[in-house]
């Protein structure tokens, strides 16, 4: 480090393009993860299905979005798709495919465990009490299930919020990508990537700490 | 399965069971059991582990659906087997709703407080107005001698008093019978007793049970019948005092003296 001029106003000639990067990185985030748990929640009921027509398709869909990485499943949306299905697919949209569909495939199987953990043992007290499946579900277990899913859930809209970072390598115009102009601009590398990793930690900090005190908590 | 609400009983008994069998694959875990509770009945199913007691038990409410056989309750009789037409979920509901069901882990609902579990059924399944439920509830609680413990979570609640939750939750849907399946057999043994005050409490207001229990000295005081099962088989049945008091089977002998301690 010796002889390095640090030089923070490198990081700081553009307050309202990190403020315009931030607010695109920060919809990314909500929106996916929003739309992601839904069709998540969606896939884990599928997956809990007495009916493999339901079970089947959804566990693929799962596997295959578990079992590749991020990056590749955006590249994948915003140069492959367009060739199969010969139309342009614009940046913000392949992007926006692939972080829902990540988020759902990870919040199916959030879903089903959750459902899963609860005791045999209160869908028979339920039932004997005279309870119908869809009372049981959500009188007894989605309450009980709930709690239990919120800690993993808040851990993967975390990483989520990480993950729209990869929304650079398409060109939208994220922290990450605005921080990669700015370095081409400024040669600043060391200040402005600096500068964009204390606004991520800023930002998913306390997220983490919530996610601890929901993991802490036992009040049943 | 089909259900006859026609076979009318008036005055006959409340509870039927013929010819039941319960086979899980090739594992015949009932072979053709048959008994029956008269109104204001306890009717004590014993019998060493695995032989069958409580998948009988569960087979009454449909938490287990028989293979074949009949059970009926009050007015609702069911066939199960070749040609009898399933019943529907709905159809199940409501039955289970007239027969009520005390589990060895209790089972109460951990998310709500034990007057909210006593709440449930009426509330939910009856759908009755809120007063009446709250009134229902409270004089149940008061009943099993938890009132003071209406607004407590079931984890702070010890063995004995989750179990007289248990018991009240179960009789808030003022079932036409209620089965215990080994409700003292989780307790800690200086809990059994509360518990079974209660159930001996409901045995002289005239309430119709069927109890599957290790306890045979509780068997013995409070029992109208007994039926002795082994390996998935009624080996014997009839009145408490020739069951349990004056035994003449070898097989049934033997197992009481394994009880006797």
């Amino acid at each position: 480090m010796s002889g390095y001029e640090w030089d923070f106003r490198a990081a700081f000639l553009h307050p309202e393009l990190w403020s315009k990067a931030l607010w695109v990185t920060l919809v990314y985030a909500v929106a996916t993860t929003v739309l992601g748990l839904l069709l998540g929640v969606i896939c884990g009921m599928m997956l809990l299905s007495r009916y493999w027509i339901f079970r089947a398709p959804v566990s693929a869909f799962v596997q295959v979005f578990r079992c590749t990485p991020l990056l590749i499943q955006i590249i994948w949306f915003y140069y492959a798709l367009p060739v199969a299905v010969n139309l342009t697919i614009p940046a913000w949209l392949a992007a926006g495919m692939g972080l829902t569909f990540y988020m759902a495939a990870f919040s199916a199987e959030i879903f089903r465990a959750g459902i899963m953990s609860i005791d045999r043992g209160q869908w028979h007290a339920a039932r004997a009490i005279g309870m119908m499946s869809w009372q049981v579900m959500s009188r007894v277990v989605l309450p009980q299930a709930t709690r239990r899913m919120m800690p993993p859930f808040v851990n993967q809209s975390v990483l989520q919020l990480k993950n729209t970072s990869l929304l650079s390598i398409i060109a939208v115009p994220d922290l990450m990508y605005t921080a990669q102009v700015f370095v081409s601009d400024t040669f600043r590398p060391l200040e402005i990537y600096t500068t964009l990793g204390i606004i991520y930690l800023i930002i998913l900090y306390p997220m983490q700490k919530l996610a601890k005190m929901l993991e802490r908590r036992d009040d049943i | 399965m089909t259900s006859e609400a026609g076979a009318k009983s008036g005055g006959g008994p409340m509870v039927e069971i013929e010819n039941l069998h319960k086979c899980y694959g090739k594992l015949e875990a009932v072979k053709g059991a048959s008994l029956t509770v008269g109104r204001g009945e306890a009717h004590f199913i014993i019998g060493p582990s695995g032989c069958g007691k409580s998948t009988l038990l569960r087979c009454i409410n449909l938490l287990e659906e028989p293979t074949r056989g009949m059970v009926r309750v009050g007015d609702t009789a069911m066939r199960f087997g070749e040609g009898a037409k399933p019943m529907s979920a709905r159809e199940q509901a409501l039955y289970r709703a007239r027969v009520g069901m005390v589990f060895q882990q209790f089972h109460l609902f951990p998310h709500m407080t034990a007057l909210e579990n006593v709440m449930e059924g009426p509330r939910t399944v009856k759908r009755l107005p809120a007063a009446e439920v709250l009134e229902i509830a409270e004089g149940l609680l008061e009943k099993v001698g938890l009132a003071d413990k209406r607004d407590v979570y079931p984890k702070h609640l010890s063995g004995g008093q989750a179990q007289r939750v248990a018991i009240a939750r179960a009789l808030a849907m003022a079932p036409e019978v209620v089965l215990f399946d080994e409700a003292t057999s989780a307790l800690d043994p200086e809990l059994v007793g509360e518990v079974l005050a209660v159930i001996r409490k409901l045995t002289q207001e005239g309430m119709t049970m069927v109890v599957v229990t290790h306890e045979m000295d509780f068997a013995r005081e409070v029992a109208t019948d007994v039926t002795f099962m082994d390996a998935g088989v009624v080996v014997e049945q009839g009145p408490t005092a020739r069951m349990l008091s004056h035994v003449t089977s070898p097989r049934l002998e033997q197992f009481l003296r394994r009880y006797r301690r």
